[in-house]
């Protein structure tokens, strides 16, 4: 703990704490995404499990091949890419909402008739 | 002469028009379409006829003509099945048989069928019955003749059944089918034997008494028959469903359930000869190479004939008369036919047997339309709710009479003619059947005489009360209208002069035209023994009186058997209802039911079983889903890192 410690504050954080931290990322996304019952808070736990990712790329870019810019880019293209994911699915969200008075998720498993 | 192709397409383009397009006509110009049409085809015919019996004659001898072929079905180089008109004396004679009658039917139906439910219907099915009795007759081979005839069943069995609301006539029409199938079942399989040993199903070669065509199914024998006898034995059983041969009759007395026109039609013209024309086109096959099968069809031809006339003096519905008289006619066309030889003085049966189904067609038709007349006028089948009628119907009763008296055999009327050359066949076959036939003849004058006079003489008419009256005119007899009465007065006329064709000049077993000579002494005791018939008829009928009843007493059992129709058709149910259902049809439904039917719903219930199962995985919520799949996505990350 005092290596990372002096390490983060000295400039040189290692890998472990970035691939850390996107691990945690995204399992709080993949709980919040079983366990909320409001869709909103669904889409957002969707969105955390893509930063988790997001974060891999710029880190594993930034360790494996240093002064390459691929990993930052598809972090780019991935943030673009969700945010039109979310206004999808704000959408859809809406629809439900207008169609079933609720955004509760239980509610919707009209699907399986 | 393609033109005869029109004979066949213009009735069926009439049956297209009032049955098959969604239109409803008014009855009126359904009616005059219908018959229109027959009048066109007959006038077709008339003209075929007469330049077929000019043009088509090589060295003495009628040619058959193929006016008309067509490739209709190829398998392979031998065996193709081909459509086509081909006209012979035979077909041609058939032709204007039917196409006249037909013409007459439609015409007399206009007044018989008025504000009948269902006209378009009749007259649709009328012209499909025509198209079909057409083709059969004019069938280039033995499998075109199959498909005809069939149509011809199906026909037969739509026009028996028109008051499909009477439960009788729904029996009655499907026991016509049920048997003639059944009959047609045997034919099928004959016509396979047949063509399978000759290889080819074609009439002109079937019929060219080549024996190189016959070798094989002449030298293969099963059951002590050569393969050819069993092979025309079947399809004489086709034949004998249809024109009602014992034992396979019981069909056309029921079948008289249909409308009296459609009887006269097709239940005594046409349709019940149509066994006769199978026998007579298949002629030199039967008296070259079976002989015994064709002597097997005159001694069922003449037990038929003896059977059907003893029942038919003590029926007491008029149409079951004439039905029985029907078969019995039918047999003596058959006794002609088993009798005879081939070619000159020898073939005489052949021709005296087609001379008698062209005669027998006229004054048979004319009798069911005269008794067609009767019932329209009295509302009533039954004998006894007739009586003193020729007072109110006089052109019923002339052409009636003229009628009893042609089939009686008495000169100058058609049926004379024709009878005595059967009779003067079956004398020369063996003098036992020419016996047998001449008291037949007799007992057809009996009968024939006590239904005239049950009608016409007899009680004075009193009005039925309780028959129904749906006309809503009074009681009183009439004379039918116009369409009717016309009807009757032609085939009457018919019936007179059609004897006195020279009708060996135009059909004999070999082509080449013979000269009738009447035999006297057959002629003599035929016309005697019709006399004596006609006489007890009219002792015992004429007035109103006790003797009847009498006799009926005196001969109780024989009486009662005979007008129960020798209980053929209680054991006909008895074997059906008792032997075939419960032993056959009731284990193959037990069977059908357990134990097919188990198999299929085993699988059933066992997916369904299953499904119950299983259907709580679709809950349709999504984030359960996830969980399993995020389960999933575990195991296999973890397959991948600890055993991998």
């Amino acid at each position: 703990m005092g290596d990372i410690l002096t390490n983060f504050f000295t400039g040189t954080v290692p890998i472990e704490a970035y691939l850390g931290l996107s691990l945690i990322m995204f399992f709080c996304g993949v709980y919040g995404f079983l366990t909320r019952k409001n869709m909103l808070m669904i889409l957002i736990s969707v969105e955390l499990m893509l930063n988790a990712a997001d974060i891999n790329f710029a880190v594993f870019n930034r360790y494996l091949y240093p002064g390459q810019l691929e990993g930052f880019y598809f972090s780019l293209f991935t943030i673009a890419i969700a945010a039109c994911e979310t206004a999808v699915a704000i959408a859809i969200i809406i629809n439900i909402y207008r169609n079933l008075k609720s955004v509760e998720v239980d509610n919707l498993n009209q699907m399986k008739e | 002469m393609q033109y005869t192709l029109l004979i066949l397409a213009l009735p069926l383009l009439s049956f297209a028009v009032l049955g098959l397009v969604d239109a409803k006509w008014k009855p009126k110009v359904a009616g005059t379409i219908g018959t229109t049409i027959l009048g066109i085809i007959t006038i077709l015919s008339y003209f075929a006829a007469w330049q077929y019996f000019t043009q088509y004659k090589v060295d003495g001898v009628y040619q058959k003509v193929i006016a008309f072929d067509y490739e209709w079905l190829r398998f392979n180089d031998l065996l193709h099945i081909n459509l086509g008109i081909l006209l012979d004396p035979i077909s041609v004679m058939m032709m204007i048989v039917i196409t006249t009658v037909s013409f007459m039917v439609n015409l007399y139906s206009l007044g018989y069928m008025k504000g009948e439910k269902g006209f378009q219907r009749y007259y649709a099915f009328l012209s499909l019955f025509a198209f079909s009795m057409l083709g059969l007759v004019m069938a280039t081979n033995i499998f075109q003749m199959y498909i005809f005839w069939e149509l011809v069943g199906v026909s037969s069995y739509l026009l028996i059944g028109f008051y499909y609301t009477r439960p009788a006539a729904v029996a009655a029409a499907k026991k016509a089918f049920i048997v003639t199938r059944f009959a047609d079942l045997f034919f099928l399989i004959g016509i396979l034997l047949l063509s399978y040993f000759t290889k080819t199903f074609d009439f002109s070669i079937l019929t060219s008494s080549n024996a190189n065509v016959f070798a094989e199914a002449t030298s293969k024998t099963f059951m002590g028959f050569s393969m050819l006898s069993w092979a025309m034995a079947l399809i004489f059983i086709g034949g004998a469903g249809k024109s009602a041969m014992f034992p396979l009759h019981i069909w056309l007395p029921d079948a008289m359930e249909g409308p009296t026109p459609v009887s006269a039609l097709i239940h005594a013209a046409t349709m019940v000869v149509a066994g006769v024309f199978l026998v007579a086109r298949l002629f030199p096959v039967y008296v070259v190479f079976t002989p015994e099968v064709l002597h097997g069809i005159a001694y069922v031809g003449a037990f038929t004939a003896l059977f059907s006339a003893i029942i038919a003096c003590v029926q007491t519905d008029i149409k079951r008369v004439l039905a029985f008289s029907t078969i019995s006619q039918i047999g003596f066309m058959m006794v002609g036919l088993g009798v005879s030889g081939y070619g000159g003085h020898e073939g005489v049966g052949y021709m005296s047997s087609m001379f008698h189904l062209f005669t027998h067609a006229f004054f048979k038709s004319l009798l069911f339309l005269g008794a067609g007349s009767v019932i329209h006028t009295v509302h009533s089948n039954e004998m006894k709710d007739m009586g003193g009628l020729r007072k109110y119907m006089p052109i019923t009763n002339w052409t009636f009479l003229i009628a009893c008296l042609a089939i009686a055999g008495i000169p100058p009327f058609s049926g004379f003619f024709s009878k005595d050359e059967i009779l003067s066949a079956s004398y020369s076959f063996s003098p036992a059947m020419g016996g047998i036939m001449t008291f037949i003849a007799g007992l057809t004058a009996f009968y024939m005489f006590r239904l005239y006079y049950n009608i016409f003489w007899g009680k004075e008419f009193k009005p039925a009360t309780q028959s129904e009256n749906h006309h809503g005119h009074g009681n009183t007899p009439h004379e039918s209208p116009f369409s009717m009465s016309s009807a009757l007065v032609f085939l009457g006329v018919v019936t007179c002069v059609a004897g006195l064709i020279p009708f060996g000049h135009f059909i004999t077993s070999d082509g080449v035209p013979y000269d009738i000579h009447i035999n006297l002494t057959v002629a003599s005791v035929s016309i005697i023994v019709a006399l004596v018939g006609i006489i007890i008829a009219t002792y015992l009928y004429r007035k109103e009186n006790e003797i009847p009843e009498k006799l009926a007493k005196t001969f109780d059992g024989f009486y009662k058997a005979a007008s129960h129709r020798f209980y053929i058709d209680e054991v006909y149910l008895f074997i059906t209802k008792k032997i075939i259902f419960n032993n056959i049809a009731r284990p193959i439904a037990w069977f059908d039911r357990h134990v097919i039917d188990g198999t299929m719903n085993g699988i059933a219930n066992s997916t369904q079983w299953v499904a119950v199962k299983i259907k709580g995985f679709q809950s349709g919520q999504i984030q359960q889903y996830a969980y399993v799949f995020l389960l999933g996505t575990l195991l296999v990350a973890a397959l991948v890192i600890f055993l991998i």
